[in-house]
Order: C-alpha cells, then sequence, then structure tokens
C-alpha cells in the first residue's frame, strides 16, 4: 500500500469519526458565530474611536470566529488522538504496516475537513450580513486556504499534546491556555488603540494577533502583503514546529507501547 | 437543627472538596479574573467613546459586569456538582441520610455562595490593584456585593433546578448557555444608550441589564433604582428557589 | 406487626413510566431482629422495592411501613432510624473515608461530641483504620463495601438494608461481611432486610427468605422450611461413556422427574425411592458411571419448583431482556 493510500484511508476514518460527533462539529461553527454577534453589537460603539481602521465592527471581528475555531480543531484533534491512544486503537495502527508520518497526517484529516466546513461556514455568515471583502473573490480564497492552513497547524499541536499525554482529560486542561491566547491578542481592538501598556504589549508579543490580523487585512483593508506574510508565517512557523514535536512524540509513544 | 445539620453537612462536603481540589476551585477562580483582564485591559479605550459617561473609569465599569457574571457562573458551576452527584450515585447517600432534604439544595446553595466569596474577594483586591476608583461608600459596597449574592443564588437555582430534573451532567450546556446568554446580552462593555440594533432592543429588556445599571452605579456612588433591581432579583431568586424545590421533587420522584 | 424495628409491606407495586411493573404487589413482613434475605435473580425487583422501603423511590400502589412508620408519609422518620448500604457504593472519589464519616454523622444529626470517637470506632471495625485519610477514589472495590457499611452504621440505625453487599467481592471479604451482619443482629439486635443474589449467601444469613420474580414473590419461609417443602432430592448422574446418557436417563427417569442439565443426568426423586434401587436399576442394564450423587435439595431447586427455571438461568435470561426489571 503507498503512503498516499495510507493516508487516504487514516483521513476516511478520521473524517467519519468528526462527522458522527455532533458534540465536536456544532460548538466550534457556533460558539465563535455566538461571541462575534455579542462582539459586533456591543463593541460597535469602539468603531467612533480616532483611528479605528473601519466602520463596521461586525467587519473588524469577523477575523476572530476564523482563529477561534482553529482552536477548537486543536481540542478536537487531540481528544480524538488521546481516545485512540486510551482505547489501544493506536496500537492497533501501529501493528499494521502503516508509516509513522501517514499515520499523523492521516489522523488531522478530520480537523482539515472541519476546518474548511467552519471556514466556509464563517465566510458565510459574513457575507450573509452584508460584511464587504476589501480583497474580493481573490481574497476570500487566500482565506479558505489560509482557514485550512490554520486548522492543520493548530491540529497538530493537538496531536503533539495527545501523544506526549495521551489523556483527553489532560487535552481539556489546556483550553484554557488557548482561550488566553485568544483573549489577550488584538481580538477585540487594533493594537494600536489597546490603552493598557502591559496588554498592548502582550498582544504584540502574540502570535495569534498576528493571524487574526492577516485575516483582518483581506476583510477591511484589501491586500496587505505585510499582515498576510506574518499571519501565513507565524501559522507555517506553529505548524511545522508542531508536527516536529508530534512526530517525535508519536515515536516515542509508539516505542513505548 | 437536623436541618441545619444537613445544610451544614452539605455545604461543607462541597466547599472541602473545591478546596482541597484545584480543579474545581482554579476555573471558577480564574475565569473571572482573566475576563477582568481582557474586557479591562483591552477594551480600555472604549471608554473614550463620545457619550460613555461612567467617572470611575473603565476598570471599575467592567469591574461590576465581572463580579456579577462570577456571581452567576459561581452557582451554575455549583449546579455542575449537583448534576455530577446525581449522576455518580452519591446523591443517593444525601437524600438516603437526609431527614429533610429541602436542607440538601440548601446545602449547596451555602457552597455555591462560599465558592463566589472567595472568587469576589479575589476580584476584588486585583481590581483594587490595577487603580480601580470607587465613588460610592461603604453603603453601596455593601449594596453591590449583596446584589451579586443575589445573583449567586439565582444562578445556583436555576442550575441545581436542571440538575436534578436531568440528574447528568451532560444537561451542563443546559445550565450554562442560558445564563452565558443572558449576561452577554446586556451592557456588557458600553452603557445601553451606546449600543445600537437588536442588542439594544435585547438589552433594554433583559434584566441583568437592569441589574448592572444599579452595580455600577453602587461603584459610582449614584446608583439608580435601587429598589427596583433588589426586587428584581429577590423575584427571580424566588422563582428560582421554587424551581429547583420542584427538581428536587422531581428527582425524588424518579427514585434519583 | 408493625413493631419498632420491622417492616411490613402490603401490595406494594411500582411501574416505571414506559417500563414494566418493576415490582408487582408484593406483602411480606420482617420481624424486629430478623436478618430477611429477599432472593431473586438481576432485574426481579430486589432492589427496587430496597429503593421504595428505604424512601428514594416512591410507590405506584400498596402500602409500606418501616419501623412503624410510612414510608411515603413519614420519610424522615424512616430514614432516621434506617442504615442503607446500597448495590453502588455512592462514594464521592474526592473525599477520604473519615471525610465521609464526619459528613454522614453530621447528616444523621450524631451529637458532635460523639462524631470521632463514632468514626475510629466504625473505621476499626470495618478495617480501614489504615487507610482512613486516604481519598476514597484509590480505594479497591472490597474497601468501598466496608466503608458504605460503616457510614450505614453511623447512626446505629435500628433497621439495615444491604443491596446485594457481597457482589463484585472476593470470598475472604464476603465471609467478613456475613460474620459482620450476623453481629449486628446479635449484639445489637439490628433487623437486616438483605437482598441477594447468592443462594449460599441466602442460606448462610438469613432466618427466613423471600424468592422474588419478575416483581412477585414466589416463596417465602426459613430456608429450611422452603427446602423441606420441595421435599424430595434429586440424584445426578456423570455417565462413563457419554454414549450411555440416553439409557441412563431412561433408567433414572423410572424413579422420577427428570430435570434440566447439561453436564449430567438428573432426576427428582418419587416419594420412597432410594439411592440404592437407582443402583440396581443401572446395574441390571449394565450401565456403567462416573459419579453419581444424591443432593438435597437448595434454594436453586426452590427457585427452579416454583418459577421453572434456575436462578442462574433467570439471570441470563434477565441480562437478555434489558428493560425488566430493577433499578
Amino acid at each position: 500500500m503507498s503512503a498516499w493510500a495510507q493516508i487516504g484511508a487514516i483521513v476516511r476514518r478520521s473524517v467519519t469519526r468528526t462527522a458522527r460527533q455532533p458534540a465536536s462539529i456544532i460548538p466550534p461553527l457556533v460558539f465563535p458565530v455566538a461571541l462575534l454577534a455579542v462582539n459586533a453589537g456591543g463593541l460597535r460603539a469602539s468603531t467612533e474611536l480616532p483611528g479605528f481602521p473601519t466602520t463596521s465592527f461586525l467587519a473588524f471581528a469577523l477575523a476572530v470566529p476564523f482563529i477561534q475555531g482553529a482552536l477548537f480543531s486543536t481540542m478536537n484533534a487531540g481528544t480524538d488522538l488521546a481516545r485512540d491512544i486510551q482505547t489501544g486503537f493506536l496500537n492497533r495502527l501501529s501493528l499494521t504496516s502503516l508509516r509513522d508520518w501517514p499515520l499523523l497526517l492521516g489522523q488531522l484529516g478530520g480537523v482539515v475537513v472541519l476546518g474548511t466546513v467552519q471556514a466556509v461556514f464563517y465566510l458565510t455568515v459574513g457575507l450573509v450580513v452584508g460584511v464587504r471583502f476589501e480583497s474580493g473573490v481573490p481574497g476570500i480564497l487566500v482565506l479558505l486556504l489560509f482557514g485550512v492552513i490554520i486548522a492543520l497547524a493548530f491540529g497538530a499541536v493537538g496531536a503533539w499534546l495527545a501523544f506526549r499525554t495521551g489523556s483527553g482529560e489532560a487535552i481539556q486542561a489546556f483550553f484554557p491556555v488557548f482561550f488566553v491566547f485568544l483573549f489577550i491578542s488584538s481580538m477585540n481592538a487594533p493594537r494600536n488603540l489597546i490603552g493598557v501598556d502591559w496588554f498592548r504589549i502582550a498582544a504584540t508579543l502574540n502570535p495569534v494577533s498576528y493571524m487574526i490580523e492577516a485575516v483582518r487585512s483581506l476583510i477591511i483593508t484589501g491586500w496587505d502583503w505585510q499582515a498576510l506574510g506574518l499571519g501565513f508565517g507565524f501559522v507555517t512557523a506553529i505548524g511545522v514546529a508542531a508536527f516536529a514535536l508530534a512526530a517525535r512524540a508519536m515515536r516515542t509513544r509508539l516505542t513505548r507501547t | 437543627m437536623r436541618r441545619w445539620n444537613v445544610v451544614s453537612g452539605v455545604a461543607w462536603r462541597t466547599l472541602k472538596n473545591a478546596l482541597t481540589n484545584p480543579q474545581i476551585l482554579l476555573p471558577t477562580m480564574l475565569f473571572p479574573l482573566f475576563f477582568f483582564t481582557a474586557f479591562a485591559g483591552g477594551l480600555s479605550q472604549v471608554s473614550k467613546v463620545p457619550g460613555f459617561d461612567f467617572p470611575p473609569g473603565y476598570t471599575a465599569f467592567q469591574f461590576v459586569f465581572v463580579l456579577l457574571q462570577a456571581a452567576a457562573f459561581g452557582g451554575v458551576f455549583t449546579g455542575f456538582g449537583v448534576a455530577r452527584d446525581f449522576e455518580g450515585g452519591f446523591a443517593k447517600r444525601l437524600l438516603l441520610a437526609a431527614p429533610h432534604r429541602s436542607g440538601i439544595v440548601l446545602g449547596y446553595a451555602l457552597a455555591a455562595l462560599g465558592r463566589w466569596a472567595i472568587t469576589a474577594a479575589l476580584l476584588t483586591v486585583v481590581a483594587l490593584l490595577v487603580g480601580m476608583e470607587v465613588g460610592g461608600g461603604a453603603v453601596d459596597v455593601v449594596g453591590l456585593y449583596t446584589l451579586a449574592m443575589l445573583v449567586n443564588f439565582c444562578g445556583y437555582f436555576w442550575a441545581a433546578g436542571i440538575a436534578m430534573r436531568f440528574r447528568t451532567i451532560q444537561a451542563a450546556p443546559l445550565m450554562q448557555m442560558p445564563v452565558f446568554l443572558v449576561l452577554f446580552f446586556a451592557p456588557v462593555y458600553v452603557p445601553l444608550s451606546l449600543l445600537e440594533g437588536w442588542l439594544r432592543t435585547v438589552a433594554s429588556v433583559n434584566p441583568i441589564t437592569y441589574l448592572l445599571e444599579t452595580g455600577r452605579g453602587f461603584v459610582a456612588g449614584d446608583a439608580p433604582h435601587v429598589l427596583g433591581a433588589f426586587a428584581l432579583a429577590l423575584a427571580f431568586g424566588c422563582l428560582f428557589w421554587l424551581w429547583s424545590f420542584r427538581g428536587l421533587r422531581s428527582a425524588e420522584a424518579a427514585g434519583a | 406487626m408493625s413493631a419498632a424495628n420491622g417492616i411490613e409491606v402490603v401490595g406494594l407495586v411500582r411501574e416505571y413510566r414506559k417500563g414494566p411493573r418493576a415490582v408487582d404487589g408484593i406483602d411480606l413482613s420482617v420481624a424486629p431482629g430478623e436478618i430477611y434475605g429477599f432472593l431473586g435473580p438481576n432485574g426481579a425487583g430486589k432492589s427496587t422495592t430496597v429503593h421504595v422501603l428505604t424512601t428514594l423511590l416512591p410507590p405506584t400502589a400498596g402500602t409500606a411501613r418501616v419501623g412503624g412508620f410510612d414510608v411515603v408519609k413519614e420519610g424522615p422518620k424512616v430514614r432516621s432510624i434506617i442504615g442503607v448500604a446500597l448495590q453502588e457504593a455512592a462514594l464521592d472519589p474526592l473525599l477520604t473515608a473519615r471525610d465521609h464519616l464526619r459528613l454522614q454523622a453530621t447528616l444523621q444529626s450524631v451529637p458532635k461530641s460523639e462524631r470521632r470517637a463514632r468514626a475510629d470506632e466504625l473505621l476499626e471495625r470495618v478495617g480501614l483504620a489504615d487507610a482512613a485519610d486516604r481519598k476514597v477514589q484509590g480505594y479497591s472495590g472490597g474497601m468501598k463495601r466496608r466503608l458504605d457499611l460503616a457510614l450505614a452504621l453511623v447512626h446505629r440505625p435500628r433497621i439495615l438494608f444491604l443491596d446485594e453487599p457481597t457482589t463484585g467481592l472476593d470470598p475472604q471479604s464476603r465471609t467478613a461481611l456475613w460474620e459482620e451482619v450476623a453481629r449486628l443482629r446479635r449484639e445489637d439486635g439490628v433487623t437486616v432486610f438483605l437482598t441477594t443474589q447468592y443462594l449460599e449467601e441466602a442460606d448462610v444469613l438469613a432466618d427466613r427468605v423471600g424468592i422474588i420474580d419478575h416483581g412477585r414473590i414466589v416463596a417465602e419461609g426459613s430456608p429450611a422450611a422452603l427446602k423441606d417443602e420441595i421435599g424430595r432430592p434429586s440424584v445426578h448422574a456423570i455417565p462413563c461413556d457419554e454414549r450411555d446418557r440416553e439409557a441412563i436417563a431412561r433408567v433414572l427417569g423410572r424413579f422420577g422427574e427428570p430435570l434440566g442439565s447439561t453436564r449430567d443426568v438428573a432426576v427428582r426423586l418419587r416419594e420412597g425411592v432410594g439411592l440404592a434401587d437407582i443402583v440396581r436399576a443401572l446395574d441390571a442394564e449394565g450401565l456403567t458411571l462416573l459419579d453419581l450423587e444424591l443432593r438435597a435439595p437448595t434454594l436453586d431447586d426452590v427457585f427452579l419448583a416454583k418459577t421453572g427455571r434456575t436462578l442462574e438461568g433467570a439471570a441470563e435470561e434477565a441480562e437478555v431482556e434489558p428493560g425488566r426489571g430493577g433499578v
């Protein structure tokens, strides 16, 4: 069996499993949109601040669900994989002729599919409520690509945690940490309009700010190559690092088990 | 006396669990702190929006919301504990041992209050450390915390009612989501007058808006509709108290 | 007989919504200081009965008085005089044994000055003194059962309900628990209502046994009286050569009614038949046996005689019949 066929088989199983768990599909779709609705209504007044980059807070905030959804991907990928470890299913897979990296890549198949569905959903919600994309249709395609890459990168983080801890509960315990990364960022205000110094510095050091800003630029600015470069750069770096760590952790665990 | 034994026994056990197991207490303590940090820190410039008029400043403005939010969720999280006890069978032990079962519901309520008190103390210390200004006097402060206490009871009695009807932790979203929605469909970031569109319509009829305005007024030293807010909180408290006791009856009829 | 420590049940029914009648009109009475064994397969209605008698579940119809108090109208009074150890130990994994005892003593209004001494005494008695300050989540099944029993005894109850107390226990723990139950009756005069699916347990412990099947009591009396009622022993033969099985069954059939069995050939003997008659008849046919055994009637025979099934078979049946049965 070729590596691609192996990946295909694992992806199929991963997608089926994800599709059969409404509990892992619905929250990543509903919660970010609910938060978007609340913030867009509650913070509309902040668009009146001098220097705010747009007159529509909805357009400004639409970037957030893409990142929030990706954080859910981390949890889902991690929890699913941890369950495979706990139930011994991973052992079953490792007893086949499957090689290491197709196993890892395949496991993330479900996350990528869900990530794509999420991105399309948020995009549709944005378009339905009247958000205009300054970068046009090509920008929308780039946004979808970004959604897939970010789901893959964060999914790899989840996989790394799963291989390291082997416990679904341990993965869930990381959730608040991701939440902190999301909220201490430029999620609700442009960085130059964050008044509290330490918060602005933390948001500037936080890679999540740049991911949000990359998506945001496609919506409210047009083609801001610097924002896109930083966003894609950070996602790619995190993804590569997470894959490397996950692959190493997987080899350790498979040797151990 | 016997009823008090049940109340104190259940409260002691629930609080002991929370205090000796960080995984239970920490989320209730850290989440409000985190929200406070994220809102008061990240959005402080919002107070410069034309029409935003709250003399004590944005930190105090957000402090009141987070205090009430922590109160409500402190109650809801205790409701999770009730559901877990019914699901795991421990509630049977309480139902069997307690001569007066209403004491069980009140015991958890006392524990919810204890948990919130710890969180509220921490939140207050942090808010004062980061320079929160308080315009109100001692009576206002007592008023604010009493109001939050009533919100804590409302949150708990609501969640306990659900917990005892469903008797499984899978009912957690049902306990949590309505509270989350009621809290956030209110003037969280800006006063009601600065809200627009559908959120303004919803927030205008949301009882939490009323309580928030009074609570923020306490901090500013000029609380509006104080009697109305307390009457509203008490009315909801009584309503949810009845709701939770009906829940207990439903659990008893089902054999817990 | 609603005596202070007794139990009296008349026409008790408990129906579950969309379910069968878990308890279908039972009458029973337990005398003060008696150990009453409630015997039946899984799903027979034992636990439902215990739940009703301990005020955890209201009956659909009928009355039940425990210690002279009505379980529906006087729940708090019933709860104050009973101790209960349910099938599932109902413990909080995050509390220690001592925490549990303290909680239980508070709930049961044991005077504050006595709580510590009572806890120490019970921990010692159930052999948990060394593990008293460890969280229950690290306890073995047997330790949890022992703690459960200690908790049931905290307030010196007059009536003790034990719902399948030895299920899942190793033989050593089982014997220890039997001894403790017997001691409680002997020394403290506690009335014990014990459900079990183990014949041996009912036989060893109970003064009287009620056999329940499909929510109805099918037999009641002392184990000896119940076995006497069946009266006749059975004979069990194991053939040397499996090909002789039919011939042996034919010979044995002359002396009684056949009993369903896969391993041996067995008949319940008619009145007046002796083992010697059978041996002679088998010998005359030239049939040789590996083993021939005369067995006195057991409670399983009683169950078989009353329900047409063995207790073991009924348990298996209950497993494939979800929805029928207890709590």
